[in-house]
């Protein structure tokens, strides 16, 4: 299985040099990074050629990762039901760079992009009708993004007075509680706690 | 009801727009669409949807594995425990776990439940949409005795939480095999009834045939999954080509993949009858070919200890404790996990970062690109037809505002 994939992995590389950065296989899944800006073409070759027939797209979402100066991963993941395999390629992006739409090729591209904007607020260029599609008429913010919190910043509550529902504030009677129960012991970081103090320590010493 | 914004600015006095839902009996749910309508011909249906959106992907986030298993059960809830199977299997995969064989068996026997309890709701409300009332009257009954078997195996009756990462959560009750397996003897005579009522109706088959006809064209370009592929003649079933659990080893003469020709509403309608037909087929090989042994991983880190070792070891009380606190750890690397869902494909992309926590997890719910085709189905039917197709899309609102 996983040779077959490493074969059609070598074979995608190979035809499109220049819009595939590399390529894994993995847990039994092939993976493709690609450039940003051939996207299009690149799912255009996917789909035409008979080694490939990706023609279904099954999912495009993001991945936010604010520690890179490309912050957002635009995951999109591919199905041959003829050839009965899958592909998962993955470009990166960041807050103002567009990816290129692919609605002109797989028209279900067009609800996944909204959702993609409307969670991360990834851009997508060429996309004929761009709204916010989950969350509420007139929402503000990207929520998935990993610096929103998990409550939110508004709530919403029927208000009596003015017959109609308001908008407040997020007030919460305790402060959201995030247990870490990672333990130190488990090797889950490097660094154990209070570890950076001995480093700060040598710094000024 | 329109909104004012929404009313149509056009001198044409046949053009007009309509507003449908939230709040429709035929709307499944919480569907909000702005039609544009010429006459009674749909011209544009704009689908708002997100009315039921609770943020499970942030909330997944936030939970450990094991803590973010319920929130599966709140998507399709109509089929609560396929979906727990998705997210079962990609947390497996990650951890490279092997279930064992009796929690295969287990969990195939109630993802077929899970398919009828689906496809009953589904039809019965369909016939519903299309004026019959007594359908699903009938069809409940079934699902009641179902939920039955769903609470006998796991305390609840919807929201089960029953698969968990390494088996299943506990074995099933004496007796329970016995009355499924007297459920799945019966039940072909209950879906003669059914069938009696709709599959022959004249009114049924005037609203249903040759309307929403789906092609192989849509199907690829909308990534359709499950019976809307189906209905049209193609033979693609996960089950079948991309097999998880025990799948590849039910015979072909029990497991059959049952296929449409025309790809119409009354076509995806006979391929859900069927289907449910053949998963009680599968019940039946399941309960007769059920091994004796595990339903969960014994020692491993993502199970808990029995209780009675942790009366006695010290290690296993501490081993408990740690599971349901700090969770166990999934290996960094990302995965994508699917199911044959009733509705279709539903997947889970996850991401791990090698914590006890998922860093994203993205669930491709199959109802989602059925219902973005919405407006490229509808064009040209008449309004009435709407509410037929949306009924034979099988939507659920849990798994597509997720």
């Amino acid at each position: 299985m996983s040779e077959a994939l490493k074969e059609l992995g070598e074979h995608i590389s190979d035809s499109c040099a220049d819009m595939v950065k590399s390529f894994h296989v993995k847990h039994g899944e092939l993976t493709l990074l690609a450039e940003r800006d051939s996207i299009v073409r690149l799912s255009k070759f996917l789909k035409d050629d008979n080694q490939c027939v990706f023609e279904t797209l099954i999912d495009i979402c993001g991945v936010d990762y604010p520690e890179r100066s490309q912050r957002f991963e635009v995951v999109y993941h591919f199905l041959s039901m003829r050839l009965n395999q899958r592909i998962r390629v993955k470009v990166s992006t960041d807050e103002s760079a567009a990816v290129p739409s692919l609605t002109g090729l797989h028209p279900s591209a067009d609800w996944f992009e909204r959702e993609a904007f409307d969670m991360y607020g990834i851009r997508f260029a060429g996309h004929p009708d761009m709204r916010r599609l989950l969350t509420d008429y007139g929402f503000e913010g990207y929520p998935l993004r990993k610096d929103f919190p998990l409550t939110g910043y508004t709530e919403v509550r029927y208000d009596d007075l003015e017959k109609r529902v308001v908008y407040e504030p997020v007030s919460l009677v305790q402060e959201y509680r995030n247990f870490d129960f990672l333990s130190p012991w488990e090797g889950m970081t490097k660094e154990l706690p209070g570890d950076e103090k001995a480093e700060k320590e040598a710094d000024n010493g | 009801m329109a909104d004012s914004a929404y009313i149509s600015s056009s001198d044409d006095d046949r053009k007009f727009t309509l507003n449908f839902g939230p709040q429709h009996p035929a709307a499944h749910g919480v569907l909000r669409m702005i039609m544009d309508l010429d006459g009674e011909v749909v011209e544009r249906i704009d689908s708002h949807v997100g009315l039921l959106h609770r943020g499970t992907e942030k909330l997944l986030e936030y939970k450990t594995y094991l803590q973010g298993l319920p929130y599966f059960d709140r998507l399709d809830y109509v089929a609560p425990m396929n979906q727990e199977h998705a997210w079962c299997l990609a947390i497996e995969r990650l951890l490279g776990l092997e279930v064992p064989r009796r929690a295969s068996f287990i969990r195939v026997l109630y993802s077929e439940i899970g398919r009828i309890l689906s496809h009953m709701l589904n039809i019965t409300t369909q016939a519903m949409d299309c004026g019959a009332l007594a359908p699903i009257t009938w069809g409940f009954e079934e699902r009641e005795v179902l939920i039955g078997f769903y609470e006998r195996a796991s305390g609840s009756r919807m929201h089960s939480a029953y698969f968990r990462p390494g088996g299943v959560h506990q074995d099933l009750p004496p007796d329970l095999l016995d009355d499924i397996m007297h459920f799945c003897g019966r039940f072909p005579d209950a879906i003669a009834h059914i069938e009696g009522l709709i599959t022959e109706n004249r009114i049924f088959k005037q609203r249903n045939v040759d309307i929403g006809v789906v092609d192989e064209k849509i199907i690829m370009e909308w990534g359709f999954s499950g019976v809307m592929v189906r209905g049209s003649g193609l033979a693609w079933d996960l089950r079948r080509s991309q097999p998880y659990e025990i799948y590849d080893e039910i015979p072909g003469d029990v497991f059959k993949v049952v296929v449409g020709n025309n790809g119409d509403n009354y076509d995806r309608y006979v391929c859900r009858m069927e289907e449910m037909l053949i998963s009680c087929d599968i019940m039946k090989w399941c309960i007769e070919n059920m091994p004796e042994g595990e339903v969960l991983l014994a020692g491993s880190k993502v199970s808990p200890p029995r209780r009675g070792d942790m009366k006695r070891s010290m290690e296993a009380l501490i081993h408990h404790f740690k599971l349901y606190t700090e969770g166990f750890h999934v290996p960094e690397g990302e995965v994508y996990a699917c199911v044959e869902a009733p509705k279709g494909e539903f997947g889970v992309y996850l991401v791990s970062d090698g914590t006890n926590r998922p860093y994203r997890a993205k669930i491709r719910a199959p109802g989602y690109p059925h219902l973005a085709a919405m407006d490229h189905l509808c064009k040209g039917h008449m309004l009435a037809d709407v509410s037929a197709i949306l009924g034979s899309l099988d939507i659920v609102f849990g798994e597509i505002d997720r």
